[in-house]
Formats: C-alpha cells, sequence, structure tokens
C-alpha cells in the first residue's frame, strides 16, 4: 500500500507516562489527516516519532517508507513544531530563506511568504511579531521547503478567531494543491474544518477513526450530573445512558442525548436535584462510545 | 559521483514512496553552511548584549592594566607587551565560551535546535556557523588588542611575531568552542550565562590572565596548570618571545587532550537530548 507515513504498533513511555501504546496510524497520500485528542493523548510524541525526532521505544516509524532520521525522508517533509521560538533578531525573510535553503526544492521564498500572509511583515524581526504572526512563520517554515508532507502539531493553538480562520484557509489551500498534511488538535470544530479523516487518540491509543461527519455524530455526548436517590447501576442500564457512576453526593451520566436520559429519571426520581447538563469532553466521549477495552496490540510484540 | 543515477521510475501516485531526493551539490552544501554562517552571524551582530562585552571587555580591561600601569611585568617586560598575550586569551576564551554555551543552551531550550533537527539540516552547518562566528570575534578582539597595543602602547615587535601571537590566538578559540558546545549542552538555557561566568572568570583569573601569574598567590599558581586557560596564556606568550613555564608543544597537547573531552562531553548531551521529552 502507498503510504506518505506509518507507525506501527508505536509504543513510547517517559518515565512512568505511557504516551503513547500501540499506536498504528497510516498517513495516505494527498489526505488531510487530523489526530483529535485532548492534551496528554500522545498526539505530539506521535508527531515526533514519525520525524525522527524521538525514537519509539517498541514498535516502528516510516516516513516514506524509510527511517525518519534519514535526510532522504526528511527533505520531503516540514514541520511546524509546538515547542519553537527561533532567534528574535533575524528577521521574517531570513528565517525563511535559511530553512529553504537546507531543501533541494524549496519554494521561492517570496511563495512562502505569500502563502503565510507574511509579505507585509517580511524585514520584521521575530522579537517583534505579534503571536499570531509567529505563529504564521513557523507555518512558513514548514513550507519553506516544498514539502509533500506537513506535520502540523496543534497550528492554532493561542490564536484568535481571525488568525484561525487565516490559517485554516491557508492549509486548506496547501491541501487543494495536493500536499498531504497531518495536524494535531484538541479542537473537533477545527478537525472537522480541515480535515479528510479524523483519528481520534485517548491515553497514547487510537480510540476512533473515519470522516469527519461520522467521528461528530459519534462525538456528540452529553454529561449530565444530578443527586438522585438512584442507584448509578440502574441508571447506567436507562437507553441511551453509557455510562454513570457515583462521584460524592453526585451521580455523573455520559449519555448520546441529554433529554430522553433527563425525561426518564426524573420521572424515577421526582427529588432529583442540581441537574446540570453539559457537552462531554471529547475524550469522555470516546471513552464512553468505545464499547471494547481490550487493546489487542498491548499482547503481541511488534515484528520489526 | 557517476551518471548513472538518471533512470527515475515515473511516479505512480503523487508520492511516489521508492523516488530518490535529488542528492546535494557540493555546491549546495557549501550554500548551506554559508547561508548558516551568515545568518548566525547577523542573529549575533545584531545582539549588543552578546556583541558589545564579547568585543570591549577584553578591549577595556587591556587599556586598564596594560596601558594606565606603565610598569613592567615579570622579567622587566613592558606590560602592554606581556598582556597583549593574556588579555588576547581572555578575550577568544569568552567570545568562544558565550557563543558556543549560552546560544546552544538557549536554542536547545526554545526548541530551535528541535526545529532544525525535523528539517534536512546537515547538523554541521549549525556547528560550523557557531564556530566561524567565534573565530571572527576573535579576530576582531585580537585586531582591536593590536592596535591598541601599537599605537596607545606603543609596542614595536617583529611582524612574524604580531602574526605567530595572532595565529595563536586565534587557533586557541577552537578548544574553548568545544568546551561551550558541551555547556551548551550540559546547562539550561537560563542558567547558562550564569554557569558559564562562574567558570570563566575565576578560570581567567586563576591563569593569570588579568595579571601575570607570577604575581599571583603561591595557592594559585598551584591551580592554574589545571586550567586550560593557562595553557593558552603560555602560549600566547611563548608566540611573544617571552619566557614561559610551559613549552609550545606541552601547551598544544594539553589544549588539543581538553578539545578531545569537551567534544565527548557535547556528544553524550547531544544524544542525550535525541532520548528526550519535550513540551
Amino acid at each position: 500500500m502507498n503510504e506518505a507515513a506509518r507507525l506501527t504498533r508505536a509504543h513510547k513511555r517517559f518515565g512512568r507516562t505511557v504516551a503513547l501504546a500501540g499506536l498504528d496510524l497510516a498517513i495516505r497520500p494527498g489526505e488531510v489527516l487530523a489526530l483529535l485528542g485532548p492534551n496528554g493523548a500522545g498526539k505530539t510524541t506521535a508527531v515526533s516519532l514519525l520525524l525522527g525526532l524521538l525514537a519509539p521505544d517498541r514498535g516502528s516509524a516510516r516516513l516514506f517508507g524509510r527511517d525518519p532520521r534519514s535526510p532522504a525522508a526528511r527533505t520531503r517533509c516540514g514541520a511546524m513544531l509546538q515547542v519553537s521560538r527561533v532567534p528574535e533578531t533575524l528577521r521574517v525573510r531570513e528565517h525563511v530563506h535559511l530553512v529553504a535553503s537546507y531543501y533541494p526544492r524549496p519554494l521561492p521564498v517570496d511563495q512562502t511568504l505569500a502563502l503565510a500572509g507574511l509579505q507585509e511583515i517580511a524585514q520584521r524581526p521575530y522579537g517583534e511579531l505579534s503571536g499570531g504572526q509567529r505563529q504564521r512563520l513557523m507555518f512558513a517554515l514548514a513550507l519553506a521547503g516544498g514539502p509533500d508532507l506537513l506535520f502540523l502539531d496543534e497550528p492554532t493553538v493561542g490564536l484568535d478567531l481571525e488568525s484561525r480562520r487565516g490559517l485554516w484557509q491557508a492549509i486548506r489551500d496547501l491541501a487543494g494543491r495536493g500536499r498531504t498534511v497531518l495536524l494535531t488538535t484538541h479542537h473537533l470544530e477545527e478537525a472537522d474544518a480541515l480535515a479528510d479523516r479524523i483519528v481520534v487518540l485517548a491515553r497514547g491509543r487510537s480510540v476512533a477513526e473515519g470522516t469527519p461527519a461520522a467521528i461528530k455524530a459519534r462525538a456528540a455526548g452529553r454529561r449530565i450530573r444530578c443527586v438522585t436517590a438512584l442507584a448509578a447501576e440502574d441508571v447506567a442500564r436507562l437507553p441511551g445512558v453509557h455510562r454513570a457512576e457515583r462521584d460524592g453526593a453526585a451521580t455523573e451520566i455520559l449519555a448520546a442525548e441529554a433529554e430522553p436520559v433527563v425525561r426518564e429519571l426524573l420521572a424515577r426520581d421526582p427529588s432529583l436535584a442540581d441537574l446540570e447538563v453539559t457537552g462531554a469532553r471529547l475524550e469522555e466521549a470516546f471513552l464512553a462510545l468505545t464499547a471494547d477495552p481490550v487493546q489487542p496490540t498491548d499482547l503481541e510484540e511488534d515484528a520489526a | 559521483m557517476s551518471a548513472t543515477a538518471t533512470t527515475t521510475r515515473s511516479p505512480a501516485s503523487p508520492l511516489p514512496i521508492a523516488a530518490e531526493p535529488p542528492r546535494r551539490t557540493p555546491r549546495q552544501l557549501a550554500t548551506i553552511y554559508a547561508l548558516e554562517a551568515r545568518y548566525e552571524m547577523l542573529k549575533v551582530l545584531r545582539l549588543p548584549m552578546f556583541a558589545v562585552p564579547t568585543l570591549a571587555f577584553p578591549l577595556v580591561f587591556y587599556c586598564l592594566f596594560g596601558l594606565a600601569f606603565r610598569g613592567g611585568g615579570p622579567g622587566g617586560t613592558p606590560m602592554a607587551v606581556y598582556l597583549l598575550a593574556t588579555y588576547g586569551a581572555f578575550g577568544v576564551i569568552g567570545a568562544a565560551l558565550f557563543g558556543f554555551g549560552v546560544n546552544v543552551a538557549m536554542e536547545r531550550g526554545q526548541g530551535w535546535m528541535l526545529l532544525k533537527r525535523a528539517t534536512p539540516m546537515p547538523p554541521g552547518a549549525y556547528f560550523a556557523a557557531k564556530t566561524a562566528v567565534a573565530l571572527l570575534f576573535s579576530m576582531l578582539i585580537v585586531i582591536g588588542l593590536f592596535t591598541l597595543g601599537a599605537t596607545l602602547g606603543g609596542v614595536r615587535l617583529p611582524t612574524d611575531t604580531w602574526i605567530g601571537l595572532a595565529l595563536s590566538l586565534v587557533a586557541g578559540a577552537v578548544p574553548f568552542c568545544a568546551f561551550g558546545l558541551a555547556l551548551g549542552y550540559l546547562a539550561g538555557p537560563n542558567s547558562a550565562p550564569a554557569v558559564i561566568n562562574l567558570l570563566y572568570l575565576p578560570m581567567a583569573f586563576a591563569s593569570g590572565l588579568w595579571l601575570p601569574v607570577e604575581a599571583l598567590p603561591g595557592w594559585m599558581q598551584q591551580i592554574a596548570p589545571w586550567l586550560p586557560a593557562y595553557y593558552l596564556a603560555q602560549l600566547g606568550l611563548g608566540a611573544l618571545g617571552l619566557p614561559v613555564r610551559v613549552s609550545a608543544g606541552a601547551a598544544v597537547a594539553a589544549l588539543a587532550a581538553f578539545t578531545v573531552i569537551s567534544l565527548a562531553i557535547a556528544r553524550l548531551g547531544y544524544r542525550r537530548d535525541h532520548g528526550r521529552t519535550y513540551g
């Protein structure tokens, strides 16, 4: 099968924290793939393994069929990483020029600046840029080399709405030119706006995968919290309820839809009090929805 | 390279997996090294916090101790001559330690290094650029000191003595580039300047870079041979034809050993970074 990049049963731990617990992930040529998940789900670790910045403890990472650390693989990738700050005294254009020079077939510097919307501030030193402008420069550095595959790790984190939409448009433009994009995000909305396919990560595993429409339908869970005399086990058996458990005096319920469950609860327990309904956090929604907690990949040693 | 690599398979998809990327020509590689050095230089020159003290301190100290005191140094050598070697050593060591140590520590901390590692940048370009900048600063310091010495200090030396001293000093920056690199990997981004100052200033004093080593207390003279800066100062004094405590050969050997040890430490740090978590 033709793949731009792949993780096979990748495990990675940092001290006692398990970042990846046997993740399988394939990026297909030409697609925009979103890795969606809460903080700590393993998104950044997955990107780091694919870029060869970290080595997996077990399993393998391949980039264009090669070791991600090989220069041959790297010349075809660009990356926007979360932690990067660049020297403050160099100007926007100088940064783009330098990074572009590392690649055999870079985009012309002016084109990169235009794609990232940086023409007007090309002569400004990094130290004088606003947060949104810095983020756009990081995006420009990712695409300066004319890569076939872009890694965008939380590209819009910390951006205001306008900057976010601007960056979304730039990412769409790139995808329209046939570039492959892997982006990580903890916003379903962002994944929905950009991706052809979404892989949901939680605790270092893939817990769901599908088109944005399919993922959205599954993620539309609600969290209900109330003080009730009903036993949590009974509540858990109500139709539409995924999970119910006691949390101090209150009972916490995860359900696909709130209204039928609330109606049923009130019918059974007129003394019910302190009712709250909120959107389920993504992780909860997906953990609740993944019926089978057994991860077969855990039990097998990788063949690589 | 032969011309047989011209057969390309036709791409079956927008991302042919097996396609060989074009190999870098020596010329492209040279371009990368040159650009990296140029931008490293611009970066540093635009940072007065680094450029000004690095260039000014050795010159100001030389004026204070070498020119203001018109007295004689050890063996009746004019201080203006003697201190050319030792403040030269002081200057190039500072340029190397701070240029490498602080920058490497900071760029590791900021993730700039990580971002570069995600690109196909040849790692050598990064280190070569920093070495080039340290050598450039060393040259500027040496030129500045020589100008002060020859004009205000009235120092007259044969041309080959000037050249010999200049070469010893500039080449003497290299071991301290290696040491700075090691410190850049050991120290955190915020502690690096403090750590380097705490090593650099006492070492400079005890090695006889500020005052002739003969003028130091006895116990300090005992420590001096354990300090790498001492050997660079001795090398410089030897180049001036002044009496030295260590032969040029022994000084070069000591500095070479110091370079190897520093590079080994830097290498450990570099490796450690590869397995490190971040963010």
